[in-house]
């Protein structure tokens, strides 16, 4: 009874590795992905992205390691797994000369859809991705935005509870990446999804917690706050302030001690400058600021923001980390 | 008692499941094979294909009625027709199977596919029957040029040599579209895996009966070559094949080569994943 209570997480990695004629491209990646969740694959090319997701599916085998897609292992029960997945691979392979529904009644089919439920599933699909327009059209003449909707279309269709999609907004203008990612958002709860992208607001918008993947190792994951704060290590604010800087440090280390300058903008016509300050604590000091520096005198606050590192920092940061990681014993 | 019965209803349940998943397979190859016969029938090349194919037997068959019209000649014309078989075997078979695995495998359509709840076996035998169902069409539209013949005079229709010869294109058909399916998963490039296919199916039948008559093989030593080559005579399958002898060892030699050359393609497909 309590196996039911707690159903296995979805996807379930541990000590993976694949290498390609001993060339590493995955090395002992683990991860664990819960029902549900929407999670973002990061890394630069050649991190080891798509082999990872292609193990997952099953396409391609794992040198070592074990991962169990809602407990069922991959490696040894390879038709299994097929049922559990909806897979959109790099770059949506489409046939060329097929009409869009026919290409997804065929996948249906394919995908052991009961013939009765078929066609509303079909109809519900096309409704999802807005594809009636061009449900009639040939896919090799459709534009990218409705060739890429088409591939996930056909991920979704048959209601598989993991749907692994390898760089879905690739090439598409921003209107479609909305529409692609408001597509992506409508999934949630219903089944676990894991996209990889190299678009960073992107995944910051859609995805519940993040997995930054480096030289095939796993750099950091977590929500985009955590891994703010866990590779960044500091919040920053930022003051536009007039009056006797020099006197601000040590009213600021009242406030708390490890808040510090750490940069100083020029003065404006108007005596205003602005300046950078951070600190390591995780407590909102917004307030608290604004509270102190408006009582006092000495100072005019004319702005004051918490700033927010993008994804982006923090995706530098940490590759940055890893090549410096990698880099380090194959100097000594 | 109750152990029995219970032994026998693990055994019902198991032999179910087993019935069942065979019956999921069998459906996936008929969506397959549905599918691909499809993607044969909208795809211009086809039809270019078989105009060719009907135009090149339609000119052989002109030149053979020339040709009974001047002299009285031993042989019924369909034993006379048949034996031009190689002809448009060498081309179109590639041309109908070079595509199959090749352009999906270039395209990326496998990786989806086989990330389906489908078997590479399915895959294959699927675009394999489509191949031999398209080829076998093909050879269908000849029987019209015996139909013109009989109704212009039905002396020239002698019916054994006439069934003969295309029980001979059914079955050899199996082999050699298997053929043209091995070499079209052995390139991602459609013109390549044309190319093979010609020359392996050149090999296999013209190549072949050369050999037979190599001064190399009438040495003792090589009297085991020159039995095995001799079995693998295409020309005389068909004159055997074309006089009524429908022998079984030579209906296995093409069951067995077309068995061969289907699991190597499905061992191709899957290596390639492996090492892609």
């Amino acid at each position: 009874m309590s196996d039911e209570v707690t159903p296995p997480p979805a996807i379930e990695v541990q000590n993976l590795v694949k290498s390609y004629a001993g060339v590493p491209a995955v090395s002992d990646v683990s991860f664990t992905v819960q029902r549900g969740e929407i999670i973002g694959f990061l890394g630069p090319n050649g991190a080891g992205k798509s082999t990872t997701m292609r193990i997952l599916t099953g396409f391609l085998p794992a040198t070592s390691g074990v991962v169990n897609l809602c407990g069922v292992p991959v490696a040894t029960e390879p038709d299994a797994i097929k049922h559990l997945i909806g897979y959109m691979p790099e770059n949506n392979p489409l046939p060329e000369d097929m009409r869009v529904s026919e290409y997804l009644h065929y996948r249906g089919r394919l995908k052991e859809i009961p013939r009765r439920k078929l066609n509303d599933r079909l109809e519900e699909v096309l409704e999802l991705c807005d594809l009636k327009r061009v449900r009639h059209r040939i896919i090799g003449k459709l534009s990218k935005g409705f060739r890429q909707r088409v591939g996930i279309a056909e991920a979704v269709l048959a209601e598989p509870p993991v749907i692994i999609m390898d760089e879905p907004t690739i090439g598409l203008d921003p209107h479609q990446i909305l529409i692609v990612r408001d597509l992506i958002a409508s999934l949630r709860g219903r089944m676990t999804v894991l996209i990889s992208s190299h678009i960073l607001p992107e995944i910051e918008v859609t995805c519940d917690r993040v997995i930054i993947i480096n030289q095939g190792r796993i750099v950091a994951t977590g929500t985009p706050n955590e891994l703010r704060r866990e590779i960044l290590g500091h919040t920053a604010y930022q003051l536009e302030i007039a009056g006797e800087i020099a006197a601000l440090s040590a009213l600021l280390s009242q406030i708390e001690p490890t808040l510090v300058i750490t940069k100083q903008g020029e003065t404006d016509a108007g005596g205003f400058r602005t300046l950078h300050l951070t600190t390591e604590s995780d407590e909102p000091l917004g307030e608290e600021l604004l509270r102190v520096l408006t009582n006092d005198s000495r100072f005019r606050l004319r702005g004051l923001a918490r700033e927010r590192p993008t994804l982006e920092d923090v995706f530098l940061a940490a590759t940055r980390r890893t090549w410096e990681m990698v880099d380090t014993p194959s100097k000594s | 008692m109750g152990n029995g019965r219970h032994a026998f209803k693990i055994l019902t349940i198991f032999n179910l499941a087993r019935v069942f998943s065979f019956i999921t397979h069998v459906k996936h190859f008929f969506t397959i094979l549905s599918h691909e016969i499809r993607m044969l029938l909208v795809s211009p090349s086809t039809y270019i294909a078989a105009v060719l194919f009907l135009s090149v037997m339609g000119f052989f068959f002109t030149s053979m009625l020339d040709y009974y019209s001047t002299a009285a000649q031993e042989t019924t014309p369909a034993v006379f027709f048949f034996q031009y078989f190689c002809v448009p075997v060498l081309f179109m078979v590639p041309l109908l199977t070079m595509k199959s695995i090749a352009e999906e495998r270039r395209l990326g359509t496998l990786e989806t596919l086989l990330t389906t709840p489908v078997s590479t076996v399915e895959v294959v035998l699927g675009k394999f029957f489509a191949a031999y169902f398209l080829y076998m069409a093909l050879w269908a539209c000849t029987g019209g040029l015996f139909y013109i013949l009989y109704r212009f005079d039905a002396r020239f229709i002698d019916i054994g040599p006439l069934v003969g010869g295309y029980i001979f294109i059914a079955i050899s058909g199996l082999m050699f579209v298997a053929i043209g399916i091995f070499a079209s998963s052995l390139s991602r490039n459609q013109a390549v895996a044309g190319i093979i296919s010609f020359t392996l199916l050149f090999g296999l039948i013209v190549g072949l009966s050369v050999l037979a008559n190599v001064t190399l093989l009438q040495n003792e030593v090589m009297k085991p070559v020159k039995t095995a080559v001799g079995y693998a005579q295409v020309f005389h399958h068909l004159a055997d094949f074309s006089h009524g002898v429908v022998d079984t060892r030579q209906v296995l030699f093409y069951v067995s080569g077309t068995v061969l050359a289907l699991i190597f393609s499905i061992f191709t497909v899957e290596v390639k994943l492996l090492h892609s």
